[in-house]
């Protein structure tokens, strides 16, 4: 077989045991934690009667390895159970809003992808002089934000400031595209803000690394002006651990949604995981939380993959 | 030993906040919890800050909240460093299984971003200081364990510590009298940034209802209880936002600086 393929191969399914272990410790790991999901139903009001009798109907009183293997199988299946606080079907809860998730995601990496390699690129370009300095230093600031306070600044910025926003993002179904796309503008923005510092850094640093090479040399001693030499020589070979970066950053955005969609009160999954954290719903938290480990455990091995693939070395053994 | 401007007015910030956490019941010109005004007043001389959702003093609340923030930040960036360093330690000069046993464990804990973990452990047990602080510590300390292994697993191999295995020393002698005092520049610096991490994290499970909760109020908190009044065109929420970027780029710049004078050791800011 091709070393590439078994390698690849070999991240999969490392990623995929992974999963497995993160949702048996997402699963079991609560029930190690004092109390359970009874008497989080019945609280203060519980009897030792009342709780038996629960958890004899909830099917607690089965062994955790029992219980594990039999939501695993209904949750493959697409059964996630029903929320605790109002029987609502949770794969149905979670289809709409994962939706609206993607949708401020894709948003978000469409715009920052291209504009931190943009001026990652010229930070590299003009390395150690001022465009270079003004874009380090507004990057550093950024990345010591946490996303509710890049949030309201933002907020204050271009709904009281400069008025062309809203401040609450609602999106509904019967909206179009475009009403959606303005609907979502400034969440989106504080998203972009939050994960636009460390990919341009990071395109910085490798180009930067490229430019000692001699190739890039013998290239500006052959006249080449210097966006030529960076856009043709040195992006080309810089180009495997940036796409590593982007796509790591990519998987941050899941962090980065659960803060923006409360912040903007946007109906979508994070919103929804904070919801249910805080009325203590169990199958609910357990649901969102495996999914929103899943996305990004699987970005993070696309990452790897993307960084194997990209490496002619691995790609052409000797 | 010359500093630069920006670490001096790093240094010079973050012992302001410190100060003013300290002596917070000494400096705060009005009660935590006393509604003092009308709601949601400007700034003016008597309040210096305006009011803020109830009509109490922001500045006063913004200081005593200064208290908590740095408390809970302090103590659980203690505990992830202690822990983390202790058993990275370990690790490093065990080997063996307990080394693979502590990696996986890291790993897997660091393969779901820590709010995420953060809000599923926060769903089962109850919400008060030294649960925070403990759940914060714990998760925080896998980044921790994974510098001082590798700084550890470095120093390790040096003659001085062949050395001392060779007297017979105990393994507690090799990692507080050997490794210890020879990787603390790097870890130095790594303690800003994961405090740093610890302030960010609080103010965000707070500002997600999740953190301090009432009677008790951290900045993160105060920005929830005033978001509301941005929407009117009042300004009460930005001040503790404010507060939050300011205490963070401060140490972030010490922290750059110390950092810049050890090694390439960098930390990251982390998920």
């Amino acid at each position: 077989m091709h070393p590439l393929i078994k390698l690849v191969a070999q991240r999969i399914a490392l990623g995929l045991i992974l999963l497995l272990a993160v949702s048996v410790v997402i699963f079991l790991g609560i029930e190690m934690l004092p109390g359970d999901t009874a008497q989080a139903i019945l609280g203060q009001s519980a009897t030792a009667t009342s709780l038996a009798n629960l958890r004899e109907s909830l099917g607690l009183n089965q062994s955790p390895a029992t219980r594990y293997f039999t939501w695993l199988g209904h949750a493959l299946q697409g059964d996630l159970g029903k929320a605790l606080t109002n029987q609502q079907d949770i794969a149905q809860a979670i289809g709409q809003r994962l939706g609206n998730t993607l949708f401020l995601a894709v948003c978000a990496g469409a715009i920052a992808v291209p504009l931190s390699i943009g001026l990652g690129l010229v930070a590299a370009r003009f390395n150690g002089r001022w465009p270079d300095k003004l874009i380090s230093g507004v990057t550093l600031a950024m990345i010591s934000l946490p996303e509710f306070v890049a949030a309201y600044f933002m907020i204050l910025l271009l709904t009281l400031v400069i008025p062309i926003l809203q401040p609450v993002s609602m999106i509904f179904p019967g909206m179009g595209f475009f009403e959606k796309l303005h609907a979502v503008a400034l969440p989106v923005i504080v998203l972009v803000m939050v994960v636009l510092a460390h990919m341009m850094r990071m395109t910085r640093a490798a180009i930067l690394n490229v430019m000692q090479s001699a190739y890039i040399e013998t290239a500006e001693l052959k006249g080449l002006s210097p966006m030529q030499v960076i856009w043709r020589h040195a992006l080309p070979n810089a180009v495997a651990p940036i796409i590593s970066v982007v796509v790591i950053n990519l998987a941050y955005l899941v962090v980065g949604v659960v803060v923006v969609e409360v912040v903007f009160s946007y109906n979508a999954l994070g919103q929804y995981l904070v919801d249910h954290v805080a009325k203590r719903d169990l199958p609910v938290v357990q649901a969102v939380g495996i999914i929103f480990a899943a996305v990004y455990i699987g970005l993070n091995i696309l990452a790897d993959l993307i960084g194997i693939i990209a490496n002619p070395r691995l790609r052409h053994p000797k | 030993m010359r500093i630069p401007l920006s670490a001096l007015i790093g240094l010079v910030m973050t012992g302001l906040f410190v100060l003013s956490a300290v002596f917070a019941p000494w400096i705060a010109p009005y009660p935590i919890d006393a509604a003092v005004g009308k709601v949601w007043e400007g700034p003016s001389s008597q309040y210096w800050l305006g009011t803020d959702t109830i009509g109490r003093d922001i500045l006063s609340r913004l200081i005593y909240g200064g208290s908590v923030t740095i408390f809970v930040a302090l103590s659980s960036s203690l505990l992830s460093f202690g822990m983390g360093a202790f058993f990275g330690f370990l690790a490093a000069t065990r080997g063996g299984w307990i080394d693979t046993g502590l990696s996986r464990i890291v790993d897997l804990m660091m393969a779901v971003p820590s709010l995420i973990v953060a809000l599923v452990v926060l769903s089962v047990l109850p919400l008060n200081l030294t649960v925070l602080i403990l759940v914060m510590g714990v998760l925080d300390s896998t980044r921790v364990f994974r510098l001082s292994r590798a700084v550890a697993a470095d120093i390790a191999v040096m003659d001085y510590v062949e050395a001392a295995k060779l007297r017979g020393e105990k393994q507690g002698w090799i990692i507080f009298r050997e490794i210890l005092p020879n990787a603390m520049s790097p870890l130095v610096a790594e303690f800003g940034m994961r405090f740093i991490f610890a302030v960010l994290f609080i103010s965000t499970l707070s500002f997600l209802g999740l953190g301090i909760q009432p009677p008790l109020s951290d900045w993160g908190g105060m920005v929830r209880e005033n978001k509301d009044g941005l929407v009117y065109g009042k300004a009460a929420a930005l001040m503790p936002a404010l507060a939050i970027a300011v205490l963070a780029i401060s140490v972030n710049l010490v922290a750059d600086w110390i950092l810049q004078r050890t090694s390439s050791l960098k930390g990251g800011r982390g998920g």
